[in-house]
């Protein structure tokens, strides 16, 4: 089934950050070979007037800018810098990431939530990061928001869904799309999220730092469609007993 | 922050450690203080490549192939302060100048031309109003031109940063230059710049009216126990980090470097020890940017690409005009990398890794 998101119909639900690439060619290639639709730009590398080279004109026209608020210390400066990106990118797509925390890199969900009130009253289409926590992400299904973006694990650090049961709350309990957002490492990762029920998995650094980012981000790709499609067919419960594919008293239902 | 408590710890545990109590080190996914020691004193290159494998993952981890670059651009060479390894220091007789606005514009104009996105403003020491002022246009002035607004001067009041912040200034460089009290008095002869204390407080000031990136740094060679400097310099990054969790923190590990006249005998820190110090403070502080100036040699710098390292300066002038008006003054020292932004560019791109302008947006 394709997720609709902000309006859209969006075919690959691999999203792709483009912070921590080696070099702004490969965002062109990764999109084209991973058939990406949604890429995050941090606002803070777009260039307004830099005589050297821009994010942007590495981005394909239909591909899907959501402008990314790194940086911001508090739900000022992530209006601010939301603001600033749709003035530069023409999206109003925007992934509100407010971080307290340089050392962990944590976000501070409640100044996420003020931040989130004021965009989706200016008309953003409002993709939240957020540290797993239903009742944070319920407050923000309130507010309008298209989908909530917990963490799998700190960003970077590769460890994949250490929230785990964090996650499977929000995504039991919230009726907008969850994307699991920072601390995947592995396709597999990726494709655990997708099998809990994620609409989607965003990666960066586990794709921006691979020896072959470009077929790393096809990796993804495949897993993350493994996963969703394993998801909508349904996933086999987990037995403590074996369960013989040949039922072993068929015979008295007559099978 | 408790000085002497870390100078106790750090002469309690600063022997070599052995081989295998490294190695052991190394595996850790946190590592303490009494570590981060042991490997400032451990020499082992079986030990330090170990270590630089770990450091390139944690570096990419938390920034990236990126590499940041900026320039500095001395606006005043005018100083109060009697500093034995400066050569801007007041007992040396060379021509003073003070850049007017228009000369500032100009040099602003030739770093965004050359694609510069973030500059650090310089001054000597002065304490007047007249030079208050002065860095106060000038920082109204980079607003112009520059997304990252970063000043290196004299320590300022509370009222002093707020103002400036208001004008846009991002960040303040301030370097304590060696945290070993002897070695401060012998080298601050004169001016408010011997106030140890006032000096070590004075980058919270910063952090309080709103800056939101601050660099702090040790020259080494100053103190002839540089190990003990680059250990104290990371207790005070990590004093910072725990009481100043949004503010984006960097250090830098400049070695001195000689100028026209200098009669100061320094202690010499080898490339292995900087090395180490950049390696192993990766392992200790992860979240923390590492600043190389042009002051190291380009080969080195290069080698470096990769290692721990964040933030370069590039084609950099050390002297007061010295953008838009070729030798236009004295130097505050030797510039070692004197390649041009393109040249470093494109060894950074050869490393594998993105040359980037600027980390922030002036809203």
């Amino acid at each position: 089934m394709c997720l609709v998101l902000g309006g859209k119909r969006i075919k690959s639900r691999l999203f792709v950050g483009t912070g921590k690439l080696p070099n702004y060619e490969l965002i062109k290639d990764i999109i084209k070979e991973a058939d990406i639709d949604v890429v995050t730009v941090a606002v803070r590398r777009v260039s307004k007037d830099s005589t050297r080279e821009n994010i942007l004109d590495y981005i394909p026209k239909d591909t899907i800018i959501m402008v990314n608020t790194s940086g911001a210390r508090d739900h000022k400066e992530a209006i601010k810098i939301a603001l600033i990106g749709r003035e530069l990118t023409n999206s109003n797509w925007v992934k509100v990431e407010i971080e307290a925390d340089t050392k962990y890199l944590l976000p501070d969900n409640e100044e996420t939530i003020k931040a989130c009130q004021v965009l989706v009253k200016e008309g953003f289409k409002v993709f939240p990061y957020i540290s797993p926590d239903l009742i944070v992400s319920k407050k923000l299904e309130d507010i309008g928001v298209c989908a909530v973006m917990p963490l799998g694990a700190p960003i970077g650090t590769n460890k994949g869904l250490v929230a785990k049961e964090l996650l499977k709350t929000i995504i039991n309990e919230v009726k907008i799309p969850v994307i699991v957002d920072a601390g995947i490492g592995r396709p597999s990762h990726a494709a655990e999220a997708m099998e809990l029920g994620a609409e989607a998995c965003l990666i960066n650094t586990a794709i921006a730092t691979a020896k072959d980012p470009i077929n790393m981000a096809k990796a993804f790709k495949m897993a993350i469609d493994a996963g969703r499609r394993a998801y909508e067919i349904g996933i086999l419960k987990e037995k403590e007993y074996a369960d013989a594919s040949s039922p072993l008293t068929g015979f008295l239902r007559g099978v | 922050m408790n000085l002497d408590e870390f100078v106790n710890l750090y002469e309690k545990h600063k022997k070599r450690p052995s081989k295998k109590d490294a190695i052991d080190i190394l595996t850790k996914d946190e590592i303490t203080e009494v570590d981060y020691i042991k490997l400032l004193n451990c020499y082992d290159l079986d030990v330090l490549e170990v270590a630089a494998r770990k450091a390139k993952d944690i570096t990419e981890r938390y920034f990236g192939k990126n590499i940041f670059l900026y320039a500095p651009l001395y606006i005043s060479n005018f100083c109060s302060s009697g500093c034995i390894y400066c050569g801007y220091s007041c007992f040396n007789k060379i021509k003073r100048k003070r850049l007017n606005i228009n000369e500032i514009e100009d040099e602003m104009k030739a770093l965004k031309k050359k694609g510069f996105q973030t500059i650090l403003i310089l001054t000597g020491e002065d304490n007047t109003k007249e030079g208050f002022n002065h860095l106060k246009d000038a920082v109204r002035f980079a607003r112009r031109y520059f997304s990252e607004v970063l000043i290196e001067t004299s320590p300022l009041t509370l009222e002093g940063y707020m103002e400036l912040v208001n004008e846009g200034l991002t960040g303040v460089t301030l370097y304590q230059e060696t945290y070993d009290l002897d070695t401060y008095k012998k080298v601050h002869l004169l001016g408010k710049k011997r106030d140890f204390k006032a000096r070590l407080c004075a980058i919270e000031r910063a952090i309080e009216a709103g800056v939101r990136e601050v660099n702090i740094g040790c020259l080494l060679g100053l103190c002839s126990d540089y190990l003990k400097d680059v250990f104290l310099l990371s207790m005070h990054a990590m004093y910072l980090l725990k009481k100043y969790s949004k503010v984006e923190l960097s250090i830098s590990f400049p070695r001195i470097r000689p100028f026209k006249g200098m009669k100061f005998n320094y202690t010499e820190v080898s490339d292995l020890e900087l090395v180490k110090f950049i390696v192993y403070t990766r392992l200790f502080l992860k979240s923390v940017g590492i600043n190389i100036s042009t002051r190291e040699r380009s080969d080195l710098r290069d080698n470096l690409i990769g290692l721990g390292v964040t933030k370069m300066s590039a084609e950099s002038k050390t002297s007061v005009g010295g953008y838009s008006k070729e030798g236009h003054s004295f130097e505050q020292f030797e510039v070692s990398d004197k390649r041009s932004l393109d040249e470093i560019i494109k060894v950074i791109r050869s490393k594998g890794y993105n040359a980037e302008f600027t980390n922030w947006v002036m809203i």
